[in-house]
């Protein structure tokens, strides 16, 4: 899944980031549980959750735009930075809305970092003029904020985090205001420019399709702690529970009795007829709508079609394998179904998760 | 065109009465000072006559003292007010723009609790140093009038843009290195800025124009209301007193005009 | 959590100011109420200076909330419509009258009232009614109720809501009176409240136009300050507080409504 592979050749910058035991509570309310993270220099980390989950505070901290609940949880390149504020701790910060000055023109957003360093006028011009070069904003140096767009917005407010050469780089859903076409477009670019920099990052996002095309690593978050951290290809494919799994992608799930190695369910007509193996048991079997091919001889499933929706180059196909039993396909859309016509089908073995199932 | 008929009934009650009550008189007002025995020289009485052009200076100043020192007490409460939740916030919001529906005549008493022959303060320095201090007649009495009076307005029109604010401005900001002091002069009050100039106007215009308190506190100062009521009631030269109503007039119009007129172009970024 | 120097000293700053608006408040309320003030406390209290401002100035309540209400109503039959049709016409035009109506917001309210003492002071009838206050007090609030209806007006979608009720076949006076009227509300309401409280405290300009026969209560409080001992003043004063402190609730309470509606 994802698109780009770290640029070998891109020199690795910025600091390793690591927490131990990191927590924040407001008001006796627990909102971040005591959390261990260790983010190497140079890694894009994706904090991926729904809101409310702790990510947006977790980064914040790293920040230091909140104080942890105790000291020494956070250190940069195992220095600790609990005790610098934001002001000194040298991190580059991108925020949903921007936050960028509008009695500024692009260009003077971009510098404002080098000027309260007191860096030297034409040492300052020539690193905005290069920043700016290096998000594609060199033609609108002079304009007010007011006078760019929302994608424009983005890429100066990214210039001017990346300006000061941050320690590491936050951002906070920095594309959750743009629509969607443009949001497509500008994950990829920013992943690029992420990766082409080589900047530790930290990356914050409820969108499963963000994460997936920006992260090297994804850490899904819930409750306040991380569920599961690991590349996207694991998280997407082993994920480590059912929250993992619905958040980051569509899970068919089948629950049932494991006799004989085999989960089976009975329908009119249809049925489901997994080999998974094992002892027997009462057992959650998942996979991913992709999992599944048509059969032509004993399929390991037979459901009745409901409904088909296309997707272009696929079709989403709901299908039950008994009342109230659905399951999602992704197949081709060259395929045409009509309801009520039985489908069967072979899922990929590799593609089988069992969840641990509570007695 | 039918519309455009209802149009004129509509603005025809308002059409009638500004003209019959605020153009007609204004207009009047102009001649009377026009009718002087200086005739149209009497229009600059205010500039040439040592006595009514000391009165301008001292009511000048005074406001424009009133106005920076509203504006710097004014900016600071709203920043702490703002983006800020506590038990009671509502209450206090409400003490501190209670004085709002107060004349001018009430804010006078209340410098005159304050700080009169019977006021808190001289009752405290008489206890601890023997002696009562009294200020509320003079100068300094009539600049805390006028600041009781504006601070209530002009911190609801800046607390107004400072809610508005962004907090990730200041968060961004700060993780770029700046300090509180930058902070205050790169973003907050350029932020603030055109709410800053509306109260500061409003607060000037007020200043000058004031009558209530100064009716109440400057038996011995000649602000420039006081002036005109003396020369129209006492002197009875109702031309003289015409006269510096308008320059009065011009003057605090004038301020609002130029306040409007930047807070714009700030707005709009220009 | 560290808290920064300067959040201290905006703290400190906030709650003086906060004692300097509101400790003579407290000390008026105290010294209207209390036997003798130069004594202190150990004089006691009494409603005795309350019922003597009754006696002495009752006229002037009663006179003041009179004015209030006509000021009211005339403000709402010529600012309403003015409003409407500013809003309605738009451009440079309505800019213009929208300036000139508002002027008495800028001009101060001595000016005003010897420009109408000048005009109209010949017409003795005229001059010596409590109508000559109210016009005074007009003057001076409209701008603020034409304000309040073109606040709402500019956030409301007026014109898809006149064009409908036009294609419906209603005309233009009562697509005013159904439609236009009932969605302006929130601006009349605080432009209400704002034009009483205003009138009820106005005295530039009424010190002024008033005659002996013709005093409202600032002016009598005036009067109070001047010539009064401090308890009638304080204790006048009270009853001033009493007056409009329901007005500064409601108003509150309307900003308040009107916030949570446009969150909503």
């Amino acid at each position: 899944m994802n698109a780009h592979t770290a640029n070998p050749t891109a020199a690795r910058r910025g600091s390793s980031i690591t927490t131990r035991r990191l927590s924040k509570t407001f008001n006796g309310v627990t909102v971040l549980q005591p959390t261990d993270l260790e983010i190497p220099a140079g890694e894009i980390l994706v904090l991926l959750g729904p809101s409310g989950c702790g990510k947006t505070t977790l980064l914040r901290l790293i920040a230091g735009l909140e104080q942890p609940d105790g000291p020494d949880m956070i250190r940069f390149d195992g220095e600790d930075v609990g005790g610098v504020p934001i002001e000194k701790r040298n991190v580059g910060m991108v925020f949903q809305s921007y936050a960028l000055f509008p009695n500024m023109t692009v260009a003077e957003n971009v510098a404002y970092g080098l000027k309260i360093r007191r860096i030297g006028r034409a040492q300052r011009e020539a690193e905005t003029r290069r920043l700016l070069a290096l998000v594609g904003m060199d033609e609108y140096a002079d304009r007010r904020i007011s006078a760019i767009s929302g994608g424009q917005r983005q890429r100066t407010a990214l210039a001017r985090a990346l300006a000061i050469k941050p320690r590491v780089l936050l951002l906070d859903e920095p594309l959750a205001a743009l629509d969607a076409v443009l949001r497509e477009r500008l994950r990829v670019e920013i992943g690029l420019l992420l990766r082409e920099f080589g900047i530790t990052a930290v990356y914050v996002t409820h969108d499963q399709a963000e994460a997936m095309a920006i992260g090297d690593r994804i850490a899904v978050m819930q409750r306040g702690r991380i569920a599961q951290i690991g590349a996207p290809q694991t998280i997407y494919h082993r994920p480590a529970n059912d929250f993992v799994a619905d958040f980051v992608g569509t899970m068919n799930r089948l629950e049932g009795r494991v006799a004989g190695g085999v989960l089976a369910i009975e329908g009119d007509g249809t049925h489901a007829r997994l080999d998974v193996g094992g002892p027997d048991r009462t057992a959650a079997i998942c996979f991913r709508p992709e999992a599944a091919r048509l059969s032509a001889g004993e399929a390991a499933v037979a459901a009745r079609v409901v409904a088909s929706t296309f997707f272009g180059a696929t079709q989403r196909l709901v299908a039950e394998v008994a009342p109230g039993r659905r399951l999602q396909l992704d197949l081709s859309s060259s395929l045409s179904f009509t309801p009520g016509q039985i489908v069967a089908f072979d899922i990929d073995p590799q593609a089988i998760i069992e969840f641990q199932q509570e007695a | 065109m039918r519309s455009r008929h209802f149009d004129l009934l509509l603005i025809l009650p308002a059409a009638i009465f500004t003209l019959a009550f605020l153009i007609l008189p204004l207009a009047r007002l102009t001649l009377e000072a026009g009718s002087g025995p200086g005739g149209l020289a009497g229009f600059f009485v205010i500039l040439t006559e040592a006595r009514f052009r000391n009165s301008l200076i001292v009511t000048l100043v005074l406001a424009i003292v009133t106005t920076v020192a509203t504006l710097a007490v004014a900016t600071v409460a709203a920043q702490t007010l703002a983006h800020r939740k506590f038990p009671g916030r509502g209450l206090l919001l409400s003490m501190l723009t209670f004085p709002l529906a107060f004349p001018g005549v009430v804010v006078g008493f209340m410098i005159i609790l304050f700080g009169g022959r019977l006021g808190l303060v001289g009752s405290v320095t008489k206890s601890l140093i023997g002696t009562n201090v009294v200020f509320a007649y003079s100068l300094f009495g009539l600049f805390l009038g006028y600041l009781y009076f504006s601070v209530p307005r002009v911190l609801l029109t800046i607390l107004a843009a400072a809610e508005k604010l962004d907090p990730s401005l200041v968060e961004a900001a700060r993780s770029l290195g700046a300090g509180p002091v930058a902070i205050q002069r790169d973003v907050v009050l350029p932020a603030l800025f055109p709410a800053m100039y509306t109260g500061g106007a409003l607060c000037f215009a007020t200043a000058m124009g004031a009558f209530g308190t100064a009716f109440t506190l400057a038996t011995n100062i000649d602000v420039v209301p006081m002036l005109i009521y003396t020369e129209f009631t006492l002197a009875t030269n109702a031309s003289m007193a015409a006269a510096i109503s308008i320059a009065l007039g011009l003057i605090t119009w004038a301020a609002l005009v130029v306040a409007r007129s930047r807070a714009m172009r700030d707005v709009n970024g220009g | 959590m560290r808290i920064r120097w300067t959040t201290c000293a905006g703290i400190v700053i906030t709650a003086l100011l906060t004692l300097f608006l509101i400790v003579p408040v407290l000390l008026s309320v105290y010294a209207g109420l209390t036997v003798n003030y130069a004594r202190g406390i150990s004089a006691g209290f009494t409603l005795d200076w309350v019922r003597q401002v009754w006696g002495l100035y009752s006229d002037t309540v009663l006179r003041s909330l009179v004015v209030a209400l006509l000021t009211l109503i005339l403000t709402l039959l010529i600012g309403v419509p003015g409003a409407y049709a500013l809003v309605r016409r738009g451009g440079r035009f309505a800019r213009i009258v929208e300036e000139i109506v508002t002027l008495p917001v800028a001009i101060p309210g001595l000016a005003l009232a010897l420009a109408m003492i000048l005009l109209y002071g010949g017409f003795g009838a005229f001059r010596q009614s409590t109508l000559f206050v109210v016009i005074g007090h007009v003057l001076f609030t409209l701008p603020f109720m034409m304000r309040s209806v073109i606040a709402i007006l500019e956030t409301i979608d007026w014109r898809t809501l006149d064009e409908g009720a036009a294609s419906l076949g209603s005309p233009a006076w009562r697509r005013f009176v159904d439609v236009i009227l009932p969605n302006v509300r929130p601006g009349i309401v605080a432009g209400a409240l704002t034009v009483v409280t205003l009138s009820i405290g106005e005295f530039n300009l009424t010190w002024m136009m008033h005659t002996p026969m013709t005093k409202t209560l600032p002016v009598g409080l005036a009067d109070a300050y001047a010539s009064m001992r401090l308890e009638i003043a304080s204790a006048y004063t009270l009853v001033f507080l009493v007056m409009v402190i329901p007005l500064l609730v409601g108003v509150q309470a309307v900003a308040d409504l009107s916030e949570k509606r446009t969150k909503s």
